[in-house]
């Protein structure tokens, strides 16, 4: 489940100073992705309290969307074979679209509902993605070679990084940093920053529901897309439940938080990555396949000492 | 007053159908199933049986408290292995699960006892973790819950002198038939009904439709969360455990987000306020995955041979899921307990108060 690279820090432990850098560069780089997931669970979570449990799956899509639909073993580029900026947008906007379109075809529909009612729907829509993919594209995983350049090592005075580490924290650097932009300064950023803070509010004062709600999952989407490109060029291969574990972070992310605070949904993404990299770094071997059991154990423990989680959004303590 | 303490009466008569129209209802099942169904198809309706269990386990607690718990398949899971170390063969146990204590390693229980205190093992494990997770309240119990069942999936996946891991664990006595099945059921089903008629299930449903009001009344929500946690999770353990007795043969991965998903759509489709709504959606949901089971194997229309690919079974379930969600979010049962009409009873209450009135006249 868990999607650090095991092994490599035991042949660095010698590195003293390389290998803190090592750690401290794979915490932020598998933060990043933690973030950018986070992030997309968070503006949807903001506007309309829907936990949105597809998210992974979203993720899933965009991976998919690389290659042929068959269900043979061999996976033959579709998306994947064209000219890097051609690629990008091209799966941003079929995940986009995807985004759209479950809001269309069963959100939409449960709005009024309470929260928990809204994150079993999306629990049902996960499942329903997932099986289909599995219908159309089959079981077994499948190896994808996207972007090899970036699996190539960097050399920096001496120690070496992973190119695709370096490349995934810029961009989720830049992508919270034209996201911040564009919710301080333009109009539509600060009618969604609006209906987060009150959306019944926002809508009295003219914010119009569905554009927002409608951009919401379109942002969401590309930020899926994002993540899903960023991650199977990691791992190299494609599964019909490859998202899940992605989407469970973010998820814990999103508490851990905040929830209904997109600061603090960025700020919960690194918080995990860099828990999770602690954890594999330092637990002893015996106990490092449980990282993950004690990961959700911290959540439990600071769901229990701070229900709301580190940012506390003024929109979501109830009222009587 | 004699009026008052017979329509005392009736009314009490009139719930405790409920857990006997249930009953009937699956003991109708079990036997016309066991009549019409091909004996290779049986394991159907065995499994279906013992879905009953885990989703009454469920609806204990969703039923009663309103929060939802995506985290019971980790109590069915700890059920499962529990009986699993009970009942395993001692040498099998001694060269794959070296980690076992030596009162489970070196002895073997009788299966119906290893069902109990399997359950009552979840019900432990339930009292540690549901301390934590009933102060919370709405989507923060529900994440509180996930993570438990990602806890309980981890350490079972990766401990594998406890658990065999991914090699599973093998040649767990089965003997889990419809008949049997089905008087584990009915337990559940009595279990759950007595719960959910006690005082602690009427406070607890009050606290879940108002739970500052509760507070205010003087209920002890926490403490009654709590319970509703425990006594759910010894039934959806035990539930395991019979679960385990039926298929032989346990993999960590077979309670993880798909059984979550099956036995949550049986909850909600069924409708998510009522033990009934746990039953009937069990026998609904099964009906849908066998019929696509059906169509996935090949079926004739006509002259049409219909064949649907491999997978269509968990997508229609979903489809059904979100369907349900939208056009009947309340479920079937819409939250109603199946009771013998009420009219039945009036025109009972009528004759029995002139009777009574018959006899008291006389008198005056």
């Amino acid at each position: 489940m868990g999607l650090g690279k095991v092994g490599l820090y035991e042949r660095r432990w010698a590195g003293g100073m390389s290998y803190f850098l090592q750690v401290a560069i794979d915490a932020l780089s598998l933060g990043s992705l933690y973030a950018l997931a986070a992030l997309g669970l968070g503006l949807i979570f903001s506007i309309l309290r829907l936990i949105n449990f597809a998210h992974g799956d979203f993720i899933t899509i965009g991976a998919y969307s690389l290659i042929v639909p068959s269900a043979s073993a061999t996976a033959a580029f579709f998306i994947g074979a064209w000219h890097w900026y051609a690629i990008v947008p091209a799966v941003c906007i079929v995940v986009a679209m995807f985004a759209l379109l479950a809001d269309n075809l069963v959100f939409r529909w449960v709005r009024e509902a309470t929260p928990t009612t809204l994150l079993t729907a999306s629990f049902g829509v996960s499942y329903l993605i997932q099986n289909s993919v599995l219908l159309i594209y089959g079981a077994r995983p499948k190896a994808i070679d996207l972007w090899p350049v970036l699996n190539s090592q960097l050399s920096v005075t001496g120690f070496r990084i992973p190119l695709l580490q370096i490349v995934t924290i810029l961009t989720t650097l830049a992508l919270v940093t034209v996201l911040t932009l564009f919710l301080k300064f333009t109009s539509l950023g600060v009618q969604m920053r609006a209906a987060a803070s009150d959306f019944a509010m926002a809508r009295y004062l003219g914010v119009r529901a569905d554009r927002v709600i409608a951009l919401a999952f379109g942002l969401s989407g590309v930020l899926a897309a994002v993540v899903s490109l960023l991650f199977a060029t990691q791992t190299g291969s494609l599964s019909f439940n490859m998202g899940v574990p992605i989407a469970l972070f973010a998820f814990v992310a999103t508490v851990v938080g905040g929830l209904g605070s997109l600061e603090g949904s960025v700020l919960g993404g690194f918080a995990v990555g860099i828990t999770m990299t602690l954890l594999q770094a330092l637990l002893p071997v015996s106990l490092r396949p449980f990282r993950d059991a004690f990961a959700f154990g911290l959540i439990l423990l600071l769901l229990i000492f701070r229900p709301s989680g580190l940012i506390r959004a003024s929109a979501l303590v109830d009222r009587v | 007053m004699a009026v008052g303490k017979l329509k005392g009466f009736s009314r009490i008569a009139r719930g405790a159908s409920t857990p006997l129209l249930l009953i009937a209802l699956v003991v109708l099942v079990t036997v016309s199933g066991t009549v019409i169904l091909p004996a290779a198809k049986q394991f159907a309706l065995t499994e279906m049986l013992v879905m009953v269990v885990i989703a009454v386990g469920i609806s204990i607690f969703i039923s009663n408290t309103g929060i939802i718990s995506f985290g019971h398949i980790g109590f069915t899971c700890l059920g499962a292995y529990a009986t699993a170390w009970m009942t395993c063969d001692p040498m099998w146990k001694s060269l794959m699960l070296r980690d076992l204590p030596s009162f489970l390693a070196d002895s073997q229980y009788p299966p119906v006892l290893a069902i109990v205190l399997s359950g009552v093992w979840a019900a432990f494990i339930a009292g540690i973790f549901g301390a934590t997770i009933v102060r919370l309240s709405g989507i923060a119990a529900a994440i509180a819950t996930f993570a438990f069942l990602i806890i309980v999936s981890s350490v079972y996946s990766n401990w594998s002198d406890l658990t065999a891991g991914t090699s599973s664990v093998i040649n767990i006595p089965t003997f889990i038939t419809p008949p049997i099945a089905a008087c584990f059921a009915a337990a559940a089903i009595v279990i759950g009904y007595l719960f959910r008629a006690s005082r602690i299930g009427l406070m607890l449903r009050a606290s879940s439709d108002d739970v500052i009001a509760a507070h205010a009344s003087a209920i002890p929500v926490l403490r009654l969360r709590l319970l509703a946690m425990v006594l759910s999770a010894f039934v959806a353990g035990s539930g395991g455990a019979i679960y385990a007795h039926f298929v032989g043969i346990l993999s960590p991965d077979n309670f993880y987000l798909g059984m979550t998903f099956t036995t949550l759509a049986m909850v909600v489709i069924g409708g998510i306020g009522s033990l009934s709504g746990a039953v009937v959606g069990v026998i609904v949901v099964t009906i849908i995955v066998q019929v696509l089971r059906l169509f996935e194997t090949g079926v004739l229309l006509g002259s049409v041979a219909i064949k649907l690919p491999n997978g269509s079974q968990e997508v229609g379930l979903a489809i059904a899921w979100i369907l349900f969600l939208i056009f009947r979010p309340r479920g079937i049962l819409g939250g109603v307990e199946l009771c013998l009409p009420a009219r039945v009873w009036a025109r009972r209450q009528i004759l029995d108060s002139q009777l009574v009135s018959a006899a008291d006249t006389p008198r005056s």
